[in-house]
C-alpha cells in the first residue's frame, strides 16, 4: 500500500486525458474520477492516521534526484477537503453547464487543476512545488476564462500575468536555496537550515511570490474580478482551493521549513497585512453590489484571518499551546474552504434562476429557492464565525492565543471583521427574505442545491461538532520538523 | 566565485528586473507577455550560473534540468496568454 | 451511556429534532406539524420532570463533549439551571399552543415553527450550560434562531426591526465572546460552581477582572435590555405576538438576565464580586433601567411598546437582586426570573388576543374591551396587578424579598425609593388600562366572536394560554410558601450559593 500517495494525482490526471479523448462522456468520467480520488484520499487518511507520515519515491528513485511524495497530516487534511469540494462542485457543474461544448471544455481542465493541486500538496521538494504551482495556476486561469465574456477574459489575463510573476519570484527563491544548500528536498533542507543572508533572501523571494498568489493585501487586486466573473463551480474551486494552496505553501515555509530560524517578531508584517485584509476585504464586501463580488471580497478577508495566525505561531514555542494554535489555523482553513465553496455554488444557483446577481434586486429569493437560501445562511454562519461552525472554535483559539501572548492588536481586528461579515451576510439575507419584485417561481431546488447544502453542513455542523478530531489528527507529527525528532 | 558565474548571475538578475518592470508597466498585452518571458529568462540564467562548477568540471545537471522544465512551463504560459489575448481581441471586434 | 450522561443532551435534542423536521414539511401539512410541536414540548416537559426528580435526589446529570483541546461543551443540571429550564419548557408548551392558534392561516408556518423550536433549543441549551464556553455557544445560537422570528412578517418594518435587533445582539455577543475568551485564557476552564470559581484562583489581577466583568455584563446586558443597551427591544415589537411573548418572557431577555446571574454567582461569586466593587455599578445601572423603562412606558400608546418598556424595567429587578449582596436579595432577584416570566407572558398573550380578534393595537382603543373579552382581560388584570406588586399575585413576593434584602444589606437608602417609585410608575401605566378596559363604554363596534368557537370570546388556543399563565402567576404568589414553589426553589439555590 506504499504507492497510495500516487493515486490522488494519477486518477484526476488520467481522467483528464480520457475526458479529452471522449468529450461526450466527460461529465461521467469527471464524476467517476472525483469519487475514486475521494476514496483514495480516504484510504490515505486512514493510513496516515494510524501510521504517521507516508513517503513514496516515484519510480524508486531516491529523493535528491527523483521525485518523492510525502503525505503528512496537514497535506492529507487539505487533500480531503479538496476531494470533497471538487466532488460537490463537479456534481453541481454537471447541471450548471447547459451547453455540451462548455461541459467538454470544462472537465479536462478541471481535472488537470485537481491533479496539480493534489500533486502540490504531496510534493516533498521545492522544485516540484514550483512546477505544480505553475500547473495549478495555468489551469485555474483557463477555468476562470471559461465564462467567455470580456470581463472574465480580462480578469483571467490579469490573474495569469500576476500569477506568473509570482511564480518566477518563487523560482528565484528556489535558485537561491539551491545555491546555498545544494539540495531542494525539504526533509534534507530542514536538517541543514541555518540563519543567514541567503536564507533570508530565499524566504523573501518565495514569500513575495506566494503572497501574490494568496491574494494577501495589498496584492489582492486580481482576485475579486477573477473570482466574480468565473462560472460558479470554478469560483468555488478558486476561492476554496487554489488560493488555499498558496496559503498552505506559506505555512510550509514559515511554520515548518524556516521555523527554527525565524524569530518571534518576524511574522508581524504578515499579521499586519492579514489584519488589513480582514478590514479592507470585509468593508469592500459590505459595499459590493453583486453577490459573487461580495463572495470574492469575503475570500480576501477570510484569508487575512489565516495570516493573523502567523505572528501568533511564530511567537509560541513548540508545545501544546502551539499545537492547539496550529490546529486552529488548519480548522479555519478547512471551514473556509467548505463554506466559501458552498456560498459560490449557492450564488451560482441564484444567478441562474434570477438571471443576475445584483444583491438589491434579489427579493423573493427565499420563497423561490428555499434550499439555496438556507445553504447561503449556513455558509454565512461559518464565514461570520458563529457557533456551531468550526470557524467559531478556531476564532476562540485565535483570540485566546493573542490574549495569552499579549498581542492585543488582533482582538479588535477579529471582532470588527466578524461583525462586518455578519453585516454583509445578513444584508443579503434581508433582501432574499424581502418582497419579490420579479416573477421568480417557487422551485424545487432540492436536488440541484444538494451539493452546496452538503458543503455548508460540513462547514457549519460537521467541522464544528467534530473539531476535536481535526485537532487530534493534525497536531502530532504534522510538520516536517516535528517528524524529524 | 568564478568570473563567468558572476557575469551570468548578474545578467540574470538584471533581466529579471527588466522583465518585471516591463511586465508591470507596459500597456499592451504583447509587451507584458514578452516582459514575463524576459523575467523568466533572467531566472533561468541564474540557474545556469549556479550549475557552473569551473572550466574543467562537468556542470551540475540538476539546475539544467530545472531550466528545461522552466522553459516548458514558460512556453505553455505564453501560449495560454496569447490565446486569451486573441479571444479578447475577438470579443472587442464584436 | 447512562441516563446521567444522556438526559441533558436529550432535553436539548427534544426540540432540535422536531424543529429540523418541521423545516422540511410542506406548508399545508398542519396536522403533522402541530403534532410534532406538541409532542416535542410534552416530551421535553417529561424529561425535565425526570431531571428535577433526579436533582432532588442528589443525582448528577452531565453531558460532556470535547470540541477543542481544553474546550468542552458541558450540559449540567444544577438548581439554577433547573429553575430556568423548567420555566422555559413550561412556557414553551403554552406558547406553542398559542402560536398554533395565532398563526392559523398565516403563511410560512413551517419556517416559523422550525425556528421557534430552534429558539427553545438554544434557550434550554444555555440554561443547562455548565461552563461559560457552552453558555456563549448557545447564547449566539439564540441570536441566530430568533432573528428570522422577528423578521417573520417580511414587511419592511419587520426587516428593519430585525436588523436593529441583530446589530445589537451580535455586537453584544462579540463583547461577551472577547470577555469569555480573556477570562478562560487567564483562569482556565470556567465551569460554573456555586459560590464562584474566581475567588479561589490566585494571581489574578483585580483590574483585569474588573475589565472582563465589564465586557461580560455589557455583552449580556444587551439581551437583558439594560439601559442604554435596550434600544432593540421596542423595535423588535414588529414580531408576531407569540414571538414577542417568547422573547420577553422566556428566551432572549431572560437569557441575558440569566447570564448575569450566572456570571455573578457561579463565575465570580457574589462575595468576591462585591470585594472587587463590581456590584455597586451593576446595581446603579439596574436602578436606572428600572426607572427609565417605566418612565418611557408611560408615554407609549401602542400597547406592545408599553409592555416592551415595562419589560426593560422589570427584568432589571433580576439584575438589581444580583447586585445587592445577600441571600434575601438573591432570592428576590432569582424568583423574579420566574414570576416576571409568568406575568409578562400573560400580558403579551392578552395583547396578542386584542390585536388578533379585535384589531386593537393601542391603549386608547381599549375602552370597554373587558365586556367583550372578559377572560383575556381578567388574565391581563392579574398580570398587571402582579407587575405593580399587589398581593397576592407573584410580583409582590419578588419585590418583598428585594426590599428585605436591601434592608439586610444596608442598601435600603437607595433601593427602597427605586422599588417604591417603580411600583408607583407601574401603577401609573397599568391602572389606566384596567380602568379603560373594565369601566369605560366601548367607543366602537366590536367584531362578533369568531364563528368556530361561538361561545368563547376568541379561538380556544388563544384564550387558554393567558388564562393558564395568569393562574400560575396567581398560584406562585398565593402558594409561595408551599413546597416546590419557585420561591422555595430559589431559597435552596441561595442557601447553596452562600454556603461557601
Amino acid at each position: 500500500m506504499n504507492s497510495l500517495p500516487v493515486w490522488p494525482i494519477m486518477l484526476p490526471l488520467g481522467a483528464a486525458l480520457l475526458a479529452v479523448i471522449w468529450p461526450r462522456r466527460s461529465a461521467w468520467i469527471g464524476i467517476a474520477a472525483s469519487l475514486a480520488t475521494l476514496t483514495a484520499v480516504g484510504l490515505l487518511m486512514a493510513q496516515v492516521a494510524s501510521r504517521g507520515t507516508l513517503v513514496h519515491a516515484l519510480g524508486g528513485w531516491e529523493p535528491g534526484l527523483g521525485i518523492a511524495l510525502r503525505a503528512d497530516a496537514l497535506a492529507v487534511a487539505l487533500l480531503l477537503m479538496s476531494s470533497l469540494v471538487a466532488l460537490a462542485a463537479g456534481w453541481y457543474a454537471t447541471g450548471y453547464f447547459r451547453d455540451a461544448n462548455r461541459q467538454s471544455q470544462f472537465w479536462p481542465v478541471w481535472l488537470l487543476m485537481l491533479a496539480a493541486l493534489h500533486a502540490m500538496l504531496l510534493s516533498a521538494d521545492l522544485f516540484n512545488i514550483y512546477v505544480t504551482l505553475e500547473l495549478l495556476g495555468l489551469s485555474a486561469v483557463a477555468l476562470a476564462a471559461l465564462g467567455g465574456g470580456r470581463a472574465a477574459i480580462e480578469a483571467a489575463l490579469r490573474y495569469l500575468t500576476v500569477g506568473l510573476l509570482g511564480s518566477l519570484a518563487f523560482l528565484a527563491g528556489v535558485a537561491v536555496m539551491y545555491t546555498r544548500y545544494g539540495t531542494l528536498d525539504m526533509l534534507a533542507l530542514a536538517a541543514l537550515i541555518e540563519p543567514g543572508p541567503a536564507s533570508w533572501l530565499a524566504l523573501s523571494l518565495m514569500t513575495a511570490g506566494l503572497l501574490v498568489k494568496s491574494a494577501l493585501f495589498p496584492l489582492h487586486f486580481w482576485l475579486p474580478p477573477a473570482h466574480a466573473n468565473a462560472p460558479a463551480p470554478v469560483s468555488a474551486a478558486l476561492s476554496a482551493l487554489v488560493v488555499k494552496a498558496a496559503v498552505y505553501l506559506m505555512m510550509r515555509l514559515w511554520l515548518d521549513l524556516f521555523a527554527p530560524i525565524l524569530g518571534p517578531a518576524s511574522a508581524w508584517l504578515l499579521g499586519l497585512l492579514g489584519a488589513a485584509a480582514v478590514l479592507w476585504g470585509s468593508w469592500s464586501a459590505l459595499r459590493a453590489q453583486r453577490l459573487k463580488l461580495l463572495a470574492a471580497y469575503s475570500t480576501v478577508a477570510q484569508l487575512g484571518y489565516l495570516f493573523i495566525f502567523f505572528p501568533l505561531l511564530a511567537a509560541l514555542p513548540p508545545g501544546p499551546a502551539r499545537d492547539t494554535a496550529f490546529g486552529a489555523l488548519v480548522l479555519m482553513a478547512l471551514t473556509h474552504g467548505f463554506a466559501k465553496s458552498a456560498l459560490f455554488l449557492a450564488a451560482g444557483m441564484i444567478q441562474q434562476h434570477a438571471g443576475h446577481d445584483r444583491i438589491e434586486e434579489l427579493g423573493g429569493t427565499a420563497r423561490a429557492l428555499p434550499v439555496t437560501t438556507f445553504t447561503f445562511a449556513l455558509a454565512g454562519v461559518a464565514l461570520i464565525g458563529l457557533p456551531p461552525s468550526g470557524a467559531f472554535l478556531a476564532k476562540w483559539q485565535l483570540l485566546s492565543s493573542a490574549i495569552a501572548l499579549g498581542q492585543w492588536l488582533w482582538v479588535p481586528v477579529v471582532a470588527a471583521g466578524s461583525l462586518m461579515a455578519a453585516a454583509y451576510v445578513f444584508r443579503v439575507l434581508g433582501f432574499a427574505f424581502g418582497p419579490s419584485n420579479g416573477v421568480m417561481q417557487k422551485l424545487a431546488d432540492g436536488r440541484e442545491g444538494l451539493p452546496a447544502l452538503l458543503l455548508a453542513i460540513v462547514a457549519t455542523a460537521v467541522l464544528g461538532l467534530g473539531a476535536a478530531a481535526v485537532w487530534h489528527f493534525v497536531a502530532p507529527g504534522a510538520l516536517l520538523t516535528e517528524a524529524q525528532r | 566565485m568564478l568570473f563567468a558565474e558572476i557575469t551570468y548571475a548578474l545578467t540574470g538578475i538584471g533581466l529579471f528586473a527588466l522583465g518585471l518592470r516591463g511586465s508591470l508597466l507596459r500597456r499592451s498585452l504583447l509587451g507584458r507577455i514578452i516582459g514575463f518571458n524576459v523575467c523568466g529568462a533572467g531566472v533561468f540564467m541564474l540557474f545556469v550560473a549556479i550549475a557552473y562548477r569551473g572550466p574543467e568540471q562537468v556542470p551540475d545537471a540538476l539546475p539544467h534540468a530545472l531550466v528545461l522544465t522552466g522553459i516548458v512551463v514558460a512556453v505553455s504560459a505564453t501560449a495560454l496568454a496569447l490565446a486569451l489575448g486573441r479571444r479578447l481581441r475577438e470579443s472587442e471586434h464584436e | 451511556m447512562s441516563l446521567e450522561t444522556w438526559l441533558p443532551a436529550l432535553i436539548v435534542l427534544s426540540s432540535l429534532l422536531p424543529g429540523l423536521i418541521i423545516f422540511m414539511l410542506r406548508e399545508d401539512d398542519h396536522r403533522l406539524r402541530t403534532s410534532l410541536n406538541l409532542l416535542g414540548a410534552l416530551v421535553k416537559l417529561l424529561l425535565v420532570g425526570m431531571m428535577i426528580w433526579g436533582v432532588f435526589h442528589e443525582r448528577v446529570f452531565e453531558t460532556r463533549w470535547t470540541l477543542a483541546p481544553g474546550l468542552d461543551l458541558v450540559l449540567h443540571a444544577d438548581a439554577l439551571s433547573m429553575l430556568f429550564v423548567t420555566l422555559s419548557t413550561a412556557l414553551w408548551l403554552v406558547t406553542t399552543v398559542y402560536a398554533i392558534g395565532y398563526l392559523e392561516n398565516a403563511p410560512n408556518r413551517s419556517r416559523f415553527f422550525g425556528f421557534f423550536s430552534l429558539c427553545v433549543t438554544a434557550t434550554v441549551g444555555l440554561a443547562l450550560a455548565g461552563n461559560l464556553f457552552t453558555f456563549v455557544i448557545f447564547y449566539e445560537m439564540l441570536t441566530l434562531a430568533t432573528y428570522p422570528l422577528v423578521a417573520h412578517k417580511g414587511t419592511p418594518e419587520a426587516v428593519r426591526g430585525a436588523r436593529i435587533y441583530l446589530a445589537y445582539t451580535l455586537a453584544g455577543g462579540m463583547l461577551l465572546l472577547v470577555g469569555a475568551v480573556w477570562l478562560r485564557t487567564l483562569a482556565g476552564p470556567l465551569e460554573f460552581a456555586q459560590g464562584g470559581i474566581l475567588g479561589n484562583i490566585d494571581g489574578l489581577n483585580p483590574t483585569t477582572l474588573s475589565w472582563i466583568f465589564l465586557l461580560l455584563i455589557v455583552g449580556l446586558g444587551v439581551k437583558a435590555a439594560l439601559v442604554p443597551l435596550h434600544g432593540w427591544l421596542p423595535q423588535a415589537m414588529v414580531a408576531p405576538a407569540p414571538v414577542s411573548a417568547l422573547l420577553h418572557a422566556v428566551a432572549v431577555v431572560k437569557a441575558g438576565a440569566f447570564g448575569i446571574v450566572r456570571v455573578v454567582y457561579d463565575v465570580y461569586g457574589v462575595e468576591f464580586a462585591d470585594s472587587l466593587n463590581l456590584l455597586a455599578p451593576l446595581g446603579a445601572v439596574a436602578a436606572v433601567t428600572i426607572i427609565y423603562g417605566s418612565v418611557r412606558a408611560l408615554s407609549q400608546d401602542h400597547l406592545k411598546k408599553r409592555l416592551a418598556y415595562s419589560t426593560v424595567s422589570q427584568v432589571s429587578y433580576i439584575a438589581l437582586g444580583t447586585a445587592i449582596a445577600g441571600p434575601l436579595a438573591t432570592i428576590g432577584g432569582m424568583v423574579h426570573l420566574v414570576h416576571q416570566g409568568l406575568m409578562k407572558i400573560t400580558l403579551f398573550f392578552a395583547a396578542g388576543n386584542y390585536a388578533e380578534t379585535l384589531g386593537i393595537h393601542k391603549v386608547s382603543e381599549m375602552d370597554g374591551v373587558g365586556r367583550r373579552m372578559p377572560g383575556t382581560t381578567l388574565a391581563f388584570t392579574i398580570g398587571a396587578l402582579g407587575m405593580i406588586g399587589i398581593p397576592p399575585v407573584a410580583g409582590f413576593v419578588s419585590k418583598w424579598y428585594l426590599g428585605l434584602g436591601a434592608v439586610a444589606a444596608g442598601s435600603a437608602a437607595w433601593v427602597m425609593p427605586v422599588l417604591i417609585a417603580s411600583s408607583l410608575l407601574n401603577a401609573a401605566y397599568f391602572l389606566p388600562i384596567l380602568y379603560r378596559a373594565w369601566f369605560r363604554e366601548p367607543t366602537r363596534e366590536w367584531p362578533a366572536s369568531p364563528g368556530h368557537s361561538g361561545r368563547l370570546e376568541t379561538h380556544a388556543f388563544l384564550l387558554w394560554p393567558p388564562v393558564i399563565t395568569a393562574a400560575l402567576a396567581l398560584a406562585a404568589g398565593l402558594f409561595a410558601a408551599a413546597p416546590y414553589s419557585p420561591l422555595e426553589w430559589t431559597q435552596i439555590i441561595a442557601a447553596r450559593e452562600y454556603r461557601e
